[in-house]
């Protein structure tokens, strides 16, 4: 068992959750609820690590991140660091590919929140900041548990994008979906054995918690969850 | 009116016709009254700054909220009023407590459940604080909603369809209250309904609103009775509508009207000359039916008789058409039903009704010569 990389996995995956959260509730507000010229673009835009090949991504995101690159060049100037193979540049690649993940949940469940409610706070005199906390996000809060849920496990998961970005540096970059890769080349069944049991185990028990929580708020009279 | 008053202008072509004038004084309910889709609820939500009109204005208590000439249009926030949703709007999340609460945000955290039980108990709700929204009936939904308006202590206050969403016995009981508690408010309140009888029961003055343009507006009882045209004798369900022409002034205070092949008196209206085509109403309650067999000094006024066409009962009043003799326009008008009963007044029956000549209303007719 290669704790580090579980270890390495884990914090990816909470990192990339955490930054990820509040991203997504400001792009998914404004997809819900205005009709601004481009929209249709931005949803593309935002569903395309949905489609693409994670290799494709990870290629592009490579040249993005790169030490010739703009980004590079500014995140070496400010960190001293390099994002390319890098736990840096890992983050940001995760924060991108699991964009529609964040995304798309939170969207949905603004779009479920009735006008009238946020009018109604309006005019009881809340800015747009206190509607946000006080009825829009309580209302939408079971599509902002599966934004969790989904950017967290498949952050566990991703294979592709971090191979490409990251490679496969011990303690830096080697998540555990790589490090199963590397086992299975290595001809180490066993071991690869025992960490795919332990991602499908957190993944299935992330996905059948969130399930019986929203199901949890469904009974209580509110609007149904997403259900996986 | 008084620099409290709630003054209201708007006009726009597009998304939604708008071309509606209105003011409403502290302490004036008034009424906004039309058929679905006349742009009442569009009106309202002008005034609590939720639609930005193309053009006009709306000033409050003295302050502009809005003003298209200036760029000005303050956000609802920043406009004191309270808004009674037509489904209530009540946060579902939240207890009643809490909810109207939502209004009392300006005051000290500390202080804004207590307020918000003391609103709670003016609308009846004591010991209900703590339910959510779906916990209570739709009449106890309704007061949340008129505590969590009234809460913020509005400079207007704002109510969209308010009775529309409950039952019948509820609704009764939910306008007999507001009668009650509007007394004690002196702000401006206006009331959005299709309801005519509920305009005329709860409103001291009504806008008549059609296509987003306001009509008429006036006493509810003027709208209702003394329409100013054709058209809106229509949309407040005035069906004695005919026509007719101005004979000779036959007396001092009295005009003739000729219509239905009858000479009919009138309450003198020097706005029509002899000879001029109208078009007129009576309401039914100006239909007064002679007793078969104990004639009375009122039966003299515009006597008419004809056939009773169409005999409903409605539980305490009876609907009858009457098709009046060589005359092919009926008149509509209802009866206690125990009058009905006692006068044998049933389909086919010969019956005698007079016109009273107060209650004729002339407009000017529909197609002009």
């Amino acid at each position: 068992m290669d704790w580090s990389a579980l270890a390495l996995s884990l914090k990816l995956a909470f990192a990339t959750t955490l930054l990820l959260l509040p991203l997504a509730v400001l792009l998914a507000r404004p997809l819900a609820w205005s009709n601004f010229a481009g929209k249709g673009l931005v949803e593309a835009l935002v569903a395309l690590p949905l489609v693409l090949p994670p290799t494709v991504l990870g290629f592009y995101l490579l040249l993005a991140m790169g030490g010739n690159s703009t980004l590079g060049a500014v995140w070496h100037g400010l960190t001293g660091r390099t994002l390319v193979f890098s736990f840096d540049g890992l983050l940001l690649a995760s924060l991108i590919f699991n964009l529609p993940f964040a995304v798309q949940p939170i969207q949905r469940a603004f779009d479920a929140v009735p006008r009238e409610a946020r009018e109604a706070a309006w005019c009881c005199g809340l800015s747009s900041w206190r509607t946000l906390w006080r009825v829009e996000l309580p209302l939408a809060w079971p599509g902002l548990l599966s934004a969790i849920v989904l950017t967290f496990a498949h952050t566990l998961g991703e294979f592709g994008v971090v191979l490409m970005v990251g490679g496969n540096i011990a303690d830096e970059t080697r998540t555990v979906a790589i490090s199963i890769y590397d086992r299975v080349q290595a001809f180490d069944e066993p071991g690869a054995a025992s960490m795919s049991a332990l991602l499908v185990a957190i993944s299935f028990i992330a996905i059948a918690s969130l399930n019986s929580l929203t199901r949890r708020i469904g009974k209580g009279g509110q609007e149904t969850g997403h259900e996986f | 009116m008084s620099s409290k008053s709630l003054c209201v202008r708007l006009r726009q072509t597009r998304p939604i016709p708008l071309d509606c004038t209105l003011e409403c004084a502290p302490g004036e309910l008034l009424s906004l009254v039309g058929p679905s889709g006349s742009g009442k609820s569009t009106v309202l939500r002008c005034i609590a700054g939720l639609h930005r009109p193309r053009q006009g204005r709306v000033e409050c208590s003295g302050t502009v909220w809005f003003a298209a000439d200036q760029g000005l249009a303050l956000p609802p926030q920043q406009r004191r009023i309270g808004m009674v949703f037509q489904n209530y709007s009540l946060l579902p999340h939240l207890s009643a407590s809490d909810n109207v609460a939502l209004g009392l945000e300006h005051l000290p955290a500390a202080a804004r459940t207590a307020t918000a039980n003391e609103w709670l108990a003016r609308v009846h709700l004591e010991g209900l604080e703590q339910r959510r929204p779906n916990q209570l009936s739709g009449g106890q939904q309704q007061r949340v909603a008129l505590a969590r308006a009234l809460a913020r202590e509005p400079q207007a206050l704002l109510l969209d369809e308010p009775f529309s969403a409950v039952d019948q016995v509820t609704r009764r009981k939910l306008q007999q209250e507001l009668a009650r508690l509007r007394r004690e408010l002196a702000i401006p309140i206006v009331l959005v309904t299709h309801d005519l009888d509920e305009a005329r029961m709860l409103s001291d003055r009504m806008v008549l609103l059609h296509h987003g343009v306001s009509l008429q507006t006036g006493l509810p009882e003027d709208v209702m009775t003394r329409p100013a045209n054709a058209a809106i004798a229509r949309l407040v369900g005035l069906s004695n509508l005919f026509e007719g022409r101005i004979a000779a002034p036959c007396a001092s205070g009295i005009t003739s009207l000729e219509s239905l092949g009858l000479h009919l008196e009138v309450a003198h209206n020097p706005g029509f000359a002899q000879g001029d085509k109208v078009s007129w109403v009576i309401p039914p309650e100006g239909i007064l039916l002679h007793r078969r067999d104990r004639p009375a000094r009122g039966d003299a006024e515009n006597p008419v008789t004809g056939l009773v066409a169409e005999c409903l009962a409605f539980g305490s009043y009876t609907q009858i058409v009457l098709l009046p003799e060589g005359g092919e326009l009926p008149l509509s008008f209802s009866i206690p039903s125990h009058v009905a009963q006692r006068d044998g007044i049933a389909a086919g029956v010969a019956a005698r009704v007079s016109l009273l000549s107060q209650a004729i209303h002339l407009m000017p007719p529909e197609k002009p010569e």
